[in-house]
């Protein structure tokens, strides 16, 4: 759909005063039309897997800004520590990002490092390839959206996703996930875990600028993305990724 | 034609009947009843993408801060502290601006808070300062020594394990526990000041290690190779990790 | 707090590492009930068209106790599904704006088309007569009833009644490979998903279906076991022996697909054999080496070889079939549970294991799937009233 039809639906949506209020439909309406277009962004996400200090606030701060569930299991990003042992044994955990935790000395370590996780925006997204409604879709910035209002909660979408990136609001009963705060990003602003990350190991950036962090960064590392064998072709790429991780 | 319907079974027309209701009352329900809105996608997602356009921002971004604020991020700028975010330390803060004298930001002032990102951790990388709190001034709050908008240690860090906690850890276990940073390394005194960009040499020469571990070295009690075959072309750290027992 | 505490318990069950989001297990027993009723449907369906395409005669017997049970499980088969969605009251999108591209949404459309053009249509005609004859035989309600559902039909010549045979006879045709579609394309929503290694496999629609066709008979030979003696009846040992020996074939059948994924899996060992042999060790021991393989597939394949060897007395033969028949359902059962629990307790990241605590009471607890269970017995007790599928004549074994 390009965006002479986007605005036409619109149009379209509102004047049939169906399930839009409206005020703010229309004002926001307004503001897409003259400020943001979606056909001129594709957006991607660097994580640098050297930078990560392991701190949580993107964690933290991802709850505040999205009203994630305040429990300590649902997130829409998380980070992942890995210790990999001389012996060649890999334990993983998911920070805790209420607290800072113990002093960790392991003995015997090889090699340990956290990573970050979220939503990878596949380019070919299984989660909506499987959704019976089609609530879940990919924005034409490239970005996957669950419409909570028609949603089921069959919870296909999480079944299908590679990632475990996807769950079920328990507030609201449906599918649930990141949005590379997509209501921040139509306004000039950057990802909520982004913002707050004090090393920058999160880099943010539209590939269909000519010059952007994220263009510097696939630039500058060598590049991998989780289970390329599934063929989703994330848009979230990793620098110095361990090839321990999946 | 009508040859063929007179030919047909009743029941056979019977449930054609039934049949072509159904498919019709289908039909006329989806389109002419349903709103188009509950029927198309596009539209749905217009709406849906609307939805989550309007929805509330709580973190402002760093650049409004300064449009107040000038003495810290000016000070902020320069130091250590420069990557981050304001709101990485003083949380959500779209409130605040939208109403600056009645919300307050959070202003962390607990040992707990910098713990966070400098509380020792092995996975954390290395050279990112680390400290253990039960052993570095205890419970005594971070921000009486150090500006948490230009943090630097007090003075100038004195000893390497301020920052490389990790492998003076390491080092302090090993046959090398007697042994100096500075007697391997040298650092330029402005590595202490820009870790990143000044950093300390290592020793490039296999003699440098030969000098204890070369066959007939006068060195006694550390274990000694014939450096003429060991190893030719390769600088001694490229396979031996010395900070650590036994070297692997 | 209670939060906390119920993240407590859970990360207790959890070996190894999983995603935080997988704490959760999404798909439920009812999730489990819902293939093992559509699989039911489907293999008595099939078993039904032995008779009418394959001219099985002996089967006779069978044929309209199992379209009835068919009849009886699909109507139940939605509810699973319904009762487990998040939002139930939005299952109408599903028709609003069916996804092509999903599995799932094709499920509506599948459903439809056999619930309404195979089932409905077949049993309309085959009973077209008989609705006409009983309706003027008997008064009030069931009169009026038995009218309405022969659609106020009343043309009982031989050459109506011609034309219904050959009617039922093309909709047998078209049946299966509806059947083989509404249970194959239930393991395609599972065998598609190429996320998770358990599921992901093309075997799966082809296990899906014969186990279906295992399940089915084993249901319609049980069911005919127990109604035939409740209506004063004789059972037709001829028509058991041979809807037996079908259930045999379709047993060996279905255990070498099985198999086969199983060695396939083995042998290729792929990059989740690990986990997986470790789940299969240790969180589906019971359900899946005890229950299904042993106790649902072995010990009745096991029997029914005894059965064919020694030529055992008939009332023997009719305790064992009876006992094979029982336990084949639990395999059944436990399969679908392997494969839809089973598929759940393992992380993707493939470094751990979750645990599935079934509720007791709640929408998607034992007790509702229990009630989903028995329902279909409820709903076909009530089809055999109102359209019997022996005459008296037959009931005493003539």
């Amino acid at each position: 759909m390009d965006r002479r039809d986007f605005l036409k639906h619109l149009g379209w949506v509102i004047s049939s005063g169906g399930i839009l209020g409206g005020l703010s439909a229309d004002a926001w309406a307004k503001m897409l039309n003259k400020t943001y277009d979606t056909t001129k962004h594709y957006y991607g996400m660097g994580i640098d897997i050297d930078k990560c200090i392991g701190c949580g606030r993107c964690m933290q701060a991802c709850k505040t800004e999205n009203a994630v569930p305040a429990v300590p299991y649902y997130f829409r990003t998380w980070v992942e520590r890995y210790v990999i042992k001389t012996d060649r044994t890999v334990s993983v955990n998911t920070l805790n990002s209420d607290e800072p935790g113990d002093v960790l000395v392991e003995k015997d370590v090889l090699r340990s490092f956290f990573v970050p996780k979220l939503c990878n925006q596949c380019d070919h997204p299984p989660c909506v390839q499987v959704c019976p409604v089609g609530a879940t879709f990919k924005t034409d910035d490239g970005v996957i959206l669950v419409d909570s209002k028609r949603c089921i909660g069959c919870r296909y979408c999480i079944q299908a996703c590679p990632y475990g990136a996807r769950y079920l609001n328990p507030e609201t009963r449906v599918a649930d996930k990141c949005t590379f705060c997509y209501h921040r990003l139509v306004k000039g602003l950057l990802p909520v875990c982004v913002e707050v990350c004090p090393k920058q190991a999160r880099v943010f950036g539209d590939m269909k600028s000519i010059a952007s962090p994220l263009g510097r960064f696939t630039r500058m590392n060598k590049i991998h993305v989780l289970k390329p064998s599934l063929n989703t072709d994330p848009k979230v790429y990793y620098a110095n990724l361990d090839g321990e991780v999946n | 034609m009508k040859d063929f319907f007179k030919k047909l079974p009743e029941q056979a027309v019977r449930v054609a009947v039934v049949f072509l209701v159904f498919v019709a009352v289908v039909f006329v329900i989806r389109q002419f009843i349903i709103p188009p809105e509950m029927k198309e996608p596009a539209l749905q997602q217009a709406s849906s993408m609307e939805r989550e356009v309007a929805k509330e921002i709580q973190y402002a971004g760093a650049q409004i801060c300064e449009q107040c604020h000038e003495k810290e991020p000016q000070i902020k700028k320069i130091g250590y502290h420069r990557d981050l975010s304001c709101e990485s330390c003083h949380g959500a803060a779209q409130k605040h601006v939208e109403n600056p004298t009645e919300v307050k930001p959070t202003s962390p002032k607990k040992r707990d808070y910098c713990a966070y990102c400098h509380k020792y951790n092995s996975s954390r990388p290395t050279g990112f300062p680390q400290i253990n709190p039960d052993t570095h001034n205890p419970r005594k709050p971070c921000i009486t020594c150090h500006n948490p908008h230009n943090p630097k240690p007090p003075t100038t860090p004195r000893s390497c394990a301020a920052c490389h906690a990790q492998i003076e850890r390491a080092k302090a276990a090993s046959y090398h526990a007697l042994i100096a940073c500075s007697v391997c390394h040298t650092a330029p005194e402005k590595h202490k000041t820009s870790p990143r960009t000044v950093i300390p040499t290592k020793p490039d020469k296999r003699e440098f290690c030969g000098k204890c571990h070369d066959k007939g070295s006068p060195r006694k009690g550390a274990p000694t190779v014939d450096m003429a075959a060991h190893g030719e072309k390769y600088v001694c750290w490229q396979c031996h990790y010395p900070h650590t027992l036994g070297g692997i | 707090m209670e939060a906390a505490q119920n993240f407590m318990e859970l990360s207790k069950q959890v070996v190894g590492f999983i995603y935080p989001n997988e704490i959760d297990i999404q798909w439920s027993i009812l999730i489990v009930v819902y293939p093992y009723i559509t699989g039911l449907v489907a293999g008595a369906f099939i078993l039904a068209s032995l008779v009418k395409v394959f001219n099985v005669k002996e089967l006779q017997p069978t044929y309209r106790l199992a379209m009835l049970t068919a009849l009886a499980f699909m109507l139940i088969a939605p509810l699973p599904l319904q009762l487990h969605l998040g939002r139930p009251e939005r299952s109408y999108e599903m028709f609003m704006t069916p996804n092509l591209t999903s599995a799932m949404a094709m499920f509506g459309f599948v459903y439809l088309w056999y619930l309404m053009l195979v089932l409905l249509l077949e049993i309309y005609f085959e009973y077209r007569r008989d609705m006409i004859v009983w309706s003027s035989e008997s008064t009030g309600p069931k009169k009026w009833a038995l009218k309405l559902l022969s659609l106020f039909s009343t043309d009982i010549s031989e050459k109506a009644v011609a034309f219904d045979k050959k009617t039922v006879k093309i909709i047998t045709i078209i049946g299966i490979p509806s059947a083989f579609l509404l249970h194959g394309y239930v393991g395609f929503i599972f065998g598609s998903i190429k996320a998770n290694p358990w599921w992901s496999s093309v075997m799966m629609p082809v296990v899906f279906l014969f186990s279906a066709i295992v399940s089915g008979i084993a249901m319609v030979m049980l069911l005919y076991m127990i109604i035939i003696p409740l209506r004063d009846g004789k059972i037709d040992m001829k028509c058991l022996d041979r809807v037996a020996s079908f259930l045999f074939y379709a047993v060996i059948v279905d255990f070498s697909i099985e198999v086969l994924d199983f060695i396939h899996r083995l042998y290729e060992s792929e990059e989740s054999i690990k986990i997986l042999s470790q789940l299969v060790e240790t969180k589906l021991f019971m359900s899946l080496v005890v229950l299904q393989i042993l106790l649902g597939m072995l010990l009745p394949l096991g029997i029914m070889v005894v059965i064919k060897v020694f030529r055992l007395q008939e009332e023997v033969r009719k305790l064992l079939y009876f006992v094979c028949g029982l336990l084949i359902q639990l395999g059944i059962f436990s399969t679908r549970w392997n494969v839809v629990i089973g598929g759940q307790l393992f992380s993707k990241s493939f470094r751990g294991l979750t645990t599935y605590k079934m509720e007791l009471m709640g929408i998607e607890g034992f007790l509702v799937a229990l009630a989903l269970l028995i329902i279909p017995f409820v709903i076909l007790s009530i089809l055999i009233k109102l359209l019997p599928p022996w005459k008296k004549g037959e009931l005493a074994g003539s």
